[in-house]
């Protein structure tokens, strides 16, 4: 940074233009997050009151079933909504930069469903999947894989416009002579899609399977709202197994569950949950970037 | 000849491509529509008659919306009062300080402004189960478990996105402008309300949009925040209404899922260019 003439007043005020913003970080933010952290090695019940137990509540946590169970059918969701969004959100978006009549009209009702929120959501999904499932005699409550199918198809229908915005811009940012050449060297439509289209917007690529995958694994009000975690499970030792819980909902569940001795491990399955979150983003940020360079 | 075929071919393709995303459109408004026909829908006929439209015995005429004003012994209007209270102060708090500190971010640079903006990118991806619950401890202990007071979480715990789209915005501005208006006698706090602060206007449509459909919707923050039996958002009482009653009435909930979507849907409808320039802005964070 260039030394400038109004660089050295500007400090002065600092805590103007930093204050608020820093004050409201450390209670909304930085102080959570280090309390957070340092709870997750405690046992208490009153938070002022805490026993430092070491790893124990980590230990409480990865014995849990019932977390074992959200993690991998948390897994499942994200990696099966991940493909069918960007797959869909990509086809959407190419069919609708064909230069066809309505596409405006088109892109508005694609988008809308972003705007609705995720409580509200589940519950419409619920009727409707319930209306339809009633007539076989059953219920989206009753069986794990309607449960699990029922969100995929919600969050499809409110992700898919989202995701094809982002792949609209992708789209029309590829060079149009590079298109042009392909066509006049006599190049097939699908040829142009897969050699020239697709690894030109690697960037878009990125970024919205990144979304997508961490979206699925944060999931958490679509999944209040249209199954709570049912239909449940009584294992033989007597504790349940939700089994359309995931991540997010089983660690609220335990934070604010009849047990509040285990508030402890609810916290450090959320510290496991914020690294398996923040790691997977990294890593799928990583690899995607090297596949755009080699493009 | 050929090239006459072609184009020929080329143009019934997009008639049958048109013809196919009209179809995916209708089935994509149904879901609203089924909440539109079951809100004037009798509450024993929804579970069974879904997708019927309400006729004949089956209409309810208004006495859904009626019944919803004061359903689960909590007056709506009073949360779609706090809903919009909510996310007015907080995008507005989030707007005036986010773009004041990510000015000063980008321009003064120190070693506390680096860690402030690591931060911000860092908090970019933690989950909130993460802090929620000490977060709604903190929240609580200061007082900040009002809706006049909640907004000061949203800042906090809001800032990442929006100070990482300033910080970004912001460096692609000139610097020579800012100089111009210190060589002119403007102090910072002047150069950055005359000077900066109108430039930043496309960002701040972004931004705004972002917080109004993150703060309109969210759920888990306020639920935990708020002191439920006194204020509760839409989407509060909209779970309170299904999750502690035994049997629910189907029809007065979807009346009042319909009053809680047409607002938005309006105003979809009005700043719908702003609206998609902003989500494609926002998808930048990670």
């Amino acid at each position: 940074m260039k030394k400038s003439v109004f660089k050295d007043p500007m400090r002065r005020w600092g805590w103007f233009f930093l204050g608020p913003v820093t004050a409201a970080f450390i209670i909304g933010f930085v102080w959570p997050f280090v309390q957070g952290i340092y709870l997750s090695f405690c046992k208490f019940k009153l938070i002022t009151r805490t026993t430092w137990v070491g790893f124990e509540n980590y230990a409480k946590a990865l014995s849990d079933a019932s977390f074992m169970h959200s993690f991998w059918y948390t897994a499942l969701f994200a990696i099966t909504s991940l493909v069918f969004i960007n797959v869909l959100g990509f086809a959407a978006a190419y069919a609708l930069t064909q230069g066809i009549k309505g596409s405006n009209l088109f892109r508005t009702v694609f988008f809308m469903p972003n705007l609705i929120g995720g409580i509200v959501l589940g519950y419409i999904w619920s009727m409707i999947f319930d209306g339809i499932l009633s007539r076989y005699g059953t219920s989206i409550l009753l069986e794990t894989k309607y449960g699990f199918w029922g969100l995929i198809i919600l969050m499809c229908w409110q992700q898919i416009g989202y995701m094809m915005i982002i792949y609209i811009a992708g789209l029309q940012s590829v060079p149009e002579d590079m298109l042009e050449a392909a066509r006049i060297d006599g190049a097939t439509k699908t040829q142009t899609l897969f050699r020239v289209t697709i690894p030109n917007v690697m960037p878009s690529i990125t970024i919205c399977t990144f979304l997508s995958l961490t979206n699925g694994f944060k999931l958490f009000d679509q999944n209040l709202a249209l199954t709570g975690g049912q239909p449940f499970i009584i294992q033989p030792d007597g504790s349940t197994i939700k089994t359309t819980e995931m991540l997010a909902l089983n660690i609220y569940n335990t934070f604010y569950g009849s047990n509040s001795a285990s508030q402890g491990v609810a916290q450090a399955k959320a510290v496991l949950f914020f690294i398996l979150v923040a790691g997977l983003g990294l890593l799928q940020l990583a690899y995607t970037r090297r596949r755009e360079v080699q493009a | 000849m050929n090239r006459q075929e072609s184009i020929a071919a080329e143009r019934r393709r997009k008639t049958v491509l048109s013809v196919v995303l009209a179809a995916i459109c209708i089935i994509y408004v149904l879901p609203v529509l089924t909440v539109v026909i079951n809100s004037f829908k009798l509450n024993t006929f929804v579970k069974t008659d879904t997708f019927a439209i309400p006729t004949g015995e089956m209409w309810a005429g208004f006495t859904n919306f009626i019944k919803g004003m004061t359903f689960g012994n909590y007056p709506f209007w009073n949360s779609v009062k706090y809903s919009a209270l909510i996310t007015v102060l907080s995008t507005a708090l989030i707007l005036l300080f986010t773009s004041m500190a990510a000015w000063y971010i980008a321009r003064v640079n120190s070693f506390f402004c680096k860690l402030v903006y690591y931060l911000c990118v860092f908090s970019m991806v933690v989950p909130f189960q993460m802090v929620m619950f000490t977060l709604s401890k903190t929240a609580d202990s200061l007082h900040l478990n009002t809706p006049w007071t909640i907004p000061i979480v949203y800042l906090g715990f809001g800032a990442g996105l929006a100070i990482f789209m300033f910080v970004g915005f912001v460096k692609s501005i000139p610097l020579e402008i800012e100089e111009a208006a210190s060589i002119d006698g403007c102090g910072p706090v002047r150069t950055y309300f005359s000077v900066v602060f109108p430039m930043l206007k496309p960002t701040m449509i972004s931004v705004g949009i972002l917080e109004i459909m993150w703060v309109w919707n969210d759920f888990l923050l306020p639920y935990l925040v708020l002191d439920i039996n006194e204020y509760r958002t839409i989407p509060i009482h909209i779970q309170y209404l299904k999750g502690s009653y035994g049997t629910v009435d189907l029809g007065a909930t979807m009346a009042l899922i319909l009053l809680s979507i047409i607002p938005v849907i309006i105003f979809y409808l009005i700043c719908q260019k702003y609206i998609i320039k902003g989500v494609a802005a926002g998808a930048v964070k990670g």
